[in-house]
């Protein structure tokens, strides 16, 4: 089976969660569950402030944030150090690689921020509500895509985390919600379309279709991971300056 | 058994050529990869080891391309010089996990018989992160060792290991190199691989400088003319009368003094005091111009 490798996953699940690093991804979703909780407990007058905290701040800055630090973080660490070479000088498939990292990226994610904006979900609109499941399962697809995005950033180039940053806060966060034509390419999209289409009526507008989303969702995660495949096939050690 | 073979190869950077041209053949045994810092030996093995695509040429391993070769390595085994490892893992967990990526039939039994080969049964179920330079070097090696590869490729081995370390490696890979393995390393100390290597290739600036077993290199070496800068109270006199003699090859009148290449240095010291005092020239400074290790590479370039 040479599409996951059980070491592997072993050693990235230890390298990503090992560490006082593990604390960083878990704030922006502690922040999540306690605003939404301190909300809920003083009932503000806005009728919409779930809308806007989950769909706002989840959608917008917990999920892309936690997803770029995970996911930069499962492969772009070893390629700088240049500790992944003891897994690449082995006859593991690099595809097995990828795609490993890629799960253990996404598991972590799905635990760090998804779940966390179900929990928030669930406390803002008092139970498991429509809505909640809703945020939830488009948390699990905006999980999926942004990651396949930021593992094969990693693989394509240093500066993974920078760039990364560049597209969730200025494409993303900027450009995406002032031009329709932007939202096209924003993975925030495509999971607030899917969030939509099982949660109608929550008053969100995803502002793009939900066929649309699915298709360029699923197009964006799969040419995301073979050009990290095709990268990490032909990885280069650069000699130091020494 | 494996061997390595290179033709024509080349690798370059923009302008920066990093290695120029290189046809060589390593055999079983050990080999030596002698140059100066900058000289191009870690672009070479990061080829060898197919971690670096060629410009030009072509790299083999046992007549498979080592370029996009994963294969490749169930008979190679790896030392980078950056000493990255992962520190949160134990010594024994680090040298496992690379007998499980190998796929090897029994990971428990070779992690050990590679632990106890470098030397590290005592550390081993520390965490590498609390390991010294030395050490995490020996673990590394361990780990390229698991799999019992036919080749070995290692750069700048000794690097951080005190001298019983560094005995104790280059015994084991001199072990290596006598049951028939292809040990390839580098070095830019002479003496390092004098003790070690039956053939050392010589790199300066990219090209192959030299070839050969250490007793060719040393003589190549030490029968360069050496160059002296002599200051005096009469440099023209001087070298108009040193160049009369035998023992020197040339002589130039710089600013800084009188250049005089010597082609048997100890005659021509014998010359200069002789030469002095019968010609009544004060003779001030004495130096030799060319000791450093780069100088006596840039000769074997030359020559």
């Amino acid at each position: 089976m040479s599409a996951y490798n059980q070491t592997v996953a072993s050693i990235t699940f230890r390298a990503v969660l090992g560490r006082r690093r593990a604390l960083l991804f878990a704030i922006p979703a502690l922040v999540l569950i306690g605003t939404a909780a301190v909300l809920r407990l003083t009932h503000p007058a806005d009728p919409a402030w779930p809308t806007r905290i989950l769909g706002s701040f989840g959608f917008s800055v917990v999920l892309p944030l936690t997803a770029l630090i995970i996911g930069t973080s499962v492969l772009g660490a070893e390629i700088e150090d240049g500790s992944i070479i003891h897994v690449l000088a082995t006859p593991v498939r690099r595809r097995a690689v990828i795609l490993t990292k890629y799960v253990v990226a996404v598991a972590t994610t799905v635990v760090f921020a998804c779940v966390p904006e179900l929990l928030a979900g669930i406390i803002a609109t008092g139970g498991l509500t429509r809505f909640a499941v809703g945020l939830f399962v488009g948390a699990l697809a905006g999980a999926v895509i942004y990651n396949a995005l930021f593992v094969s950033l990693s693989a394509a180039t240093t500066r993974a985390l920078a760039v990364g940053l560049l597209y969730v806060l200025l494409w993303e966060g900027v450009l995406a919600n002032f031009t329709g034509g932007a939202r096209v390419l924003s993975i925030g999209h495509y999971a607030l379309a899917m969030a939509v289409a099982v949660a109608p009526g929550s008053g969100i507008d995803p502002g793009i279709s939900l066929a649309a989303a699915c298709v360029l969702g699923a197009v964006v995660t799969v040419a995301a991971l073979v050009l990290a495949i095709r990268k990490l096939s032909a990885f280069s050690l650069r000699a130091d300056a020494a | 058994m494996t061997g390595i073979e290179l033709r024509g190869v080349s690798r370059w950077y923009g302008n920066v050529v990093a290695v120029n041209d290189i046809t060589m053949t390593v055999g079983p045994g050990v080999t030596g990869l002698l140059g100066p810092n900058g000289a191009g030996k870690s672009t070479l093995l990061h080829m060898v080891a197919g971690f670096l695509q060629p410009s030009r040429g072509q790299v083999t391993l046992g007549g498979e391309p080592a370029w996009r070769n994963p294969g490749l390595y169930r008979k190679a085994g790896i030392v980078t010089e950056r000493e990255s490892a992962y520190p949160f893992l134990t010594g024994r967990e680090f040298v496992r996990a690379a007998a499980c990526l190998h796929e090897l039939a029994d990971p428990v039994a070779a992690t050990r018989r590679a632990i106890g080969l470098v030397d590290m049964v005592g550390p081993m179920d520390r965490r590498i992160a609390t390991y010294s330079k030395g050490m995490r070097q020996r673990i590394r090696v361990a780990a390229a060792l698991v799999h019992d590869p036919e080749v070995l490729l290692l750069d700048e081995p000794f690097n951080g290991m005190d001298p019983r370390q560094r005995l104790h490696m280059m015994d084991l890979l001199g072990r290596l190199g006598g049951q028939g393995r292809t040990i390839l390393f580098s070095s830019h100390i002479l003496e390092e691989v004098e003790q070690l290597s039956g053939t050392i290739q010589v790199m300066v600036a990219g090209r192959l400088a030299a070839s050969g077993d250490f007793r060719a290199i040393r003589r190549l070496m030490t029968s360069r003319p050496h160059v002296f800068l002599v200051r005096s109270g009469d440099d023209r006199r001087l070298g108009a009368a040193l160049i009369g003699r035998p023992a020197v090859s040339g002589v130039e009148l710089t600013r800084g003094g009188l250049q005089v290449s010597a082609s048997d240095y100890g005659a021509f010291a014998a010359e200069i005091a002789r030469l002095t005092r019968d010609e009544g020239i004060r003779l001030r400074e004495l130096l030799p111009a060319d000791e450093s290790l780069e100088s006596v590479f840039s000769y074997l370039v030359s020559s």
